[in-house]
């Protein structure tokens, strides 16, 4: 076997190693493994998912072998699970690669505890009446689940669970929490240690611009009533005070100063996206509260009591242009202060375990600080059972989708997908399926799709012609290329939420085939 | 079990919705029947340029969307960081090169489909063997191989005499890329959308780190990594060229920024870090290769099929907060120097070979070294091979006007090397020659044109 570490390398670069940790002790559980289902897997298997159940009943005929790569010649009339499975295991030896050679709706109906010992499920291809139950009975165990469908030149993915929360959220880009609009004592002191009028030209180009900015900001606030500078003109004379002060058009860190100016002006306090999350009544712990909410809960009493209004500092700070020495200077006062406000939250942390009758350590240290670190940062994903959005979909939204040009395609596809498992109920075959029924699918297809329309208080008239014809064109067809897409992108989604970095799609991403113009339907 | 004539039809019962099907959102000309679909098994060839994380993925589905003519080119051989996402390679194969390990796999399991192997460098391949593809689909991680072939497809583009290029030397792109949990598809119609080129500014280029900063005030883990990698390995080892891939060169960089880090009291270097900043590693998995390249996939089926609507004509991915998708239609660059009507070089009817070759050094838009110059798929002089280069050296002292057949004007291709950035490229680029009319010979041509 492979040195793991050099194997994963370009992706231990992503999530690291515990993220990588997480990968490795998931289990997963596949329902059909037609292509859709195939694919996603094989993205989690290269990656070193820990085990894989491939569940699926049928046998792998001819037409398999036009879309899924994980059959050959050689599997024809051999269960589909069982080729899939051995193809997958080829890739990794690693995984624990195992099959059930099943229905996943009659297992659905039959059996619904087996799902509750994974940690997530993976339904591809299943049609609504199926969905809406695996759904009830994975939000019921606490099990995962994410739905993703290929059809035609169409698809969807679907995450479904009560709550997901994100410490580590990895955004790309995001304001760096220098605190320039409020420095504390020793960042205010560290800057009055430094002259900005040093003659030495060296020292002078090598000033932090953080240091330049505390110190301008001081001075503008001086001549100002103690403001800060924050109309559009205060801002511009800001930079050209910068500006004045430099004694060569070349010294980068005062254009850094001035390209960072902003910074001093931005409003003090957490951000709405935080402040949504303090608020949060499940905020309001108890015994039976997650660790993610005690932190919560934790960080909340520190802002409004140490913070002084403000989260707990990060501690890093960007590159500058900088003297080694005051540089380095820089970044021990900023990680003092963070450890500092870590203390204090850590000591909450401990106080409300023990007030909801936990073990005050519950909450191991790393983590705390890991989450102290990323306060700003946080994210709670929340995903409505199937069966509620269905039944009561957001209307203003749904209005908007109807309504708006971009949209068009996607909500029209979300409507026929609906209709066409309705046409396979009642015709127990997709619209299409037969070149000689073609026109009386379409009229047939037509007529679902308006009535599901109806029956959410909208009228059919903005279903296109265009889009229900190509929908029976498509006649249920599973293309590799669609559902290697569909299948990556929920793969991409699993990987989300099991290493619980980055944050997952929230609604339904609806997969346009025909110009890529696809979108996510929150409903 | 079912007989082979019904097996062959069967067998693509999914895709033959598509192909034999009528529809109302299909792109021109489609003329959907069993016809289309044995025309693409028979005559649509593709190349794909890459076997690593997306030219794998391409590889399987294009197979399994029909295509049956394949090539891939890859010049890299399989290593072991490359199995979390380049599906098609097993840890025995590590060592070998991934464009026939590729080919190989692929038509292990996918029976009917024929792929032909290239291990080699983009650049070996002359222009008559890009040209007999109808597609080239692009797998690649780097700007220059990107460009490179960029100038190759649009070398074969003619425009008629109202500057329309003309549609059957058109060489269709179809281009991805990924960067851990984003990524980008496009389709490149040269002279129709924006070529590479065009739209050149969507790859800024990697900023480097000053000098000054690494040897004086070093402030990162990276700064000092580079400190060992660029200034301390020449001093300590004059003249003895680094190598990236030699784990004892890296060993060494690393304990150097070790050291420095130390000295200086700057946290964070590490071999893995090191490894990183020194081979410029970008972050890759395999679920947006396989997004991205089916996404490819599916619109190179569509360009040869039109069974559908094209990509128009930039799609981006972006998975890294929630999932956006985006497409944006950009622009062509009226004057671009690649898939334009061609640069314009006006000479004289006197003008030798040597001479030209000479010019193509000075001319603005052009900065090109050693060049070799061909016309109408004809060598008319070549720096390489020496075997070419002896057979065409006597063409260089001819005037051009008489290599091409003393007509006034007509279009010549010219690879050589550029200087873009600091950087040498190779590059190709179409010229349109203009012979400037001496008296006597072109009095009437004078005379009418006024
Ligand atoms: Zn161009």
């Amino acid at each position: 076997m492979a040195e793991p570490k050099t194997k994963y390398d370009r992706q231990l670069r992503i999530w690291g190693e515990q993220g990588q940790a997480a990968l490795e002790n998931a289990s997963i559980c596949l329902l059909n493994c037609g292509p859709t289902g195939s694919e996603t897997l094989k993205n989690l298997v290269l990656g070193g998912i820990g085990s894989i159940t491939v569940i699926d009943g049928s046998k792998v005929e001819v037409a398999d072998l036009g879309n899924n790569f994980m059959v050959d010649e050689s599997s024809i009339g051999q269960s589909k699970a069982k080729c899939v499975c051995a193809f997958l295991q080829e890739l990794n030896d690693a995984v624990k690669a195992k099959f059930v050679e099943e229905s996943p709706e009659a297992l659905i109906e039959t059996n619904p505890s087996f799902f509750s010992q994974f940690t997530l499920v993976i339904a591809t291809q299943l049609v609504e009446t199926s969905m809406l139950k695996l759904d009830r009975i994975c939000r019921q165990s606490n099990v995962m689940l994410i739905f993703a469908r290929s059809y035609g030149l169409t698809g969807f993915v679907r995450i479904s669970l009560k709550e997901h929360d994100v410490i580590e959220s990895k955004p790309d880009h995001f304001l760096d929490d220098l605190r320039l609009n409020d420095p504390w004592p020793e960042l205010q002191r560290f800057a009055e240690s430094i002259d900005l009028n040093a003659t030495d030209p060296v020292i002078h180009k090598h000033t932090p611009y953080v240091v330049i900015l505390v110190k301008m900001a001081e001075e503008w606030a001086n001549k100002h009533g103690g403001c800060l500078p924050s109309t559009r003109e205060e801002k511009k004379e800001f930079k050209d005070l910068l500006k004045s002060r430099m004694i060569d058009i070349d010294e980068e860190n005062y254009k850094e100063a001035i390209e960072a100016s902003f910074k001093v002006s931005t409003p003090r306090g957490i951000s709405s996206r935080l402040r949504q999350i303090i608020e949060d009544s499940s905020a309001e712990v108890d015994s039976s509260s997650s660790d993610f909410w005690v932190m919560v809960a934790a960080v909340k009493d520190f802002i409004v009591n140490e913070g002084g209004g403000e989260a707990p500092l990060e501690g890093s700070i960007p590159d500058m242009t900088s003297l080694t020495e005051y540089y380095v200077n820089l970044q021990k006062i900023y990680q003092a202060k963070a450890e500092a406000d870590f203390l204090a939250v850590e000591s909450r942390v401990r106080n409300i375990l023990k007030r909801i009758g936990r073990d005050q350590d519950a909450i191991p240290r790393t983590t705390i600080k890991t989450f102290c670190k990323n306060a700003r940062k946080l994210t709670v994903c929340r995903y409505r059972l199937i069966e509620d959005e269905f039944n009561s979909p957001v209307l203003p939204e749904l209005q908007k989708y109807l309504t708006d040009e971009d949209y068009s395609v996607a909500i029209g596809f979300y409507i026929l997908l609906r209709a066409v498992d309705r046409f396979a109920t009642n015709y127990n075959r997709f619209p299409g399926m037969f070149d000689g029924e073609m026109d009386e699918d379409i009229s047939r297809l037509k007529t679902i799709a308006v009535g599901i329309l109806n029956d959410l208080g909208f009228n059919g008239s903005t279903l296109t012609e265009d889009l229900t014809n190509e929908m029976c064109r498509f006649g249920g067809a599973e293309l590799h290329a669609v559902a290697a897409f569909t299948g990556g992108i929920a793969s991409q989604e699993v990987i989300k939420l099991i290493t619980k970095q980055f944050v997952p799609m929230s609604g339904t991403f609806i997969f346009n085939g025909v110009d890529h113009k696809s979108q996510l339907l929150l409903l | 079990m079912a007989d082979p004539v019904s097996q062959a039809s069967s067998r693509w019962r999914d895709l033959d919705k598509l192909l034999l099907r009528p529809g109302n959102l299909v792109g021109p000309n489609f003329d959907p029947g069993t016809e289309l679909r044995d025309d693409l098994q028979e005559y649509a060839k593709v190349l794909v340029v890459g076997a690593g994380g997306l030219g794998c993925e391409l590889l399987k589905d294009l197979a399994l969307m029909g295509f049956r003519n394949l090539e891939v080119i890859d010049m890299d051989r399989i290593e072991v960081s490359n199995l979390n996402r380049q599906f098609l390679f097993r840890l025995q194969d590590v060592g070998k090169p991934k464009a026939e390990v590729a080919a190989h796999r692929v038509m292990e399991r996918v029976s009917g489909v024929d792929i032909v192997p290239h291990f080699c460098r983009i650049q070996d391949k002359d222009l008559e063997f890009y040209n007999k593809f109808n597609i080239i689909a692009l797998g690649l991680d780097s700007i220059e191989a990107r460009s490179y072939i960029n100038d190759v497809a649009c070398s074969f583009l003619e425009y008629d005499a109202e500057d329309n290029p003309c549609e059957e030397t058109i060489k269709p792109m179809v281009d991805g890329g990924t960067e851990g949990f984003k990524g980008h598809a496009r389709v490149i119609m040269p002279g129709v959308t924006p070529c590479f080129e065009c739209t050149i500014w969507l790859f800024p280029p990697q900023v480097k780190f000053p000098l000054c900063t690494l040897a004086e005030t070093p402030r990162t883990a990276a700064h000092c990594i580079e400190y060992a990698h660029l200034i301390k390995w020449d001093e300590v080892h004059g003249g003895k060229p680094f190598d990236a891939d030699d784990p004892e060169h890296m060993q060494w960089v690393y304990s150097e920024a070790v050291k420095r880090a130390e000295l200086f009291g700057i946290p964070g270097v590490t071999y893995s870090l090191t490894q990183g900043v020194v081979k410029n590693i970008i972050p890759a998995i395999a679920s947006t290769n396989a997004i991205i390249s089916a996404a490819c996939a599916l619109e190179t089926l569509k360009i040869a099929t039109s069974c559908s609507k094209t990509l128009s004509n930039y799609l981006s991915y972006n998975g890294l907060e929630g999932l956006h998708t985006k497409v944006t239609e950009f622009v062509r660059d009226k004057d671009c120097p690649v898939c334009g009507p061609g640069v314009l070089l006006e000479l004289d009817t006197t003008t030798t070979l040597q001479k030209f070759i000479e010019l193509l050094e000075e001319y603005p838009k052009l900065h090109m070294s050693k060049a070799s110059v061909t016309y109408r798929g004809e060598n008319l002089y070549m720096q390489a091979p020496p075997v070419l280069e002896e057979m065409t050296r006597s063409n260089l002292t001819v005037p051009l006007f008489d290599l091409m057949g003393k007509i006034p004007k007509g279009i010549v291709h010219i690879s050589g090397t550029a200087t873009k950035n600091d950087k040498k490229t190779s590059c190709t680029r179409k010229l349109r020659v203009l012979f400037k009319v001496i008296d006597g010979d072109t009095d009437m041509d004078t005379a009418t044109g006024s």
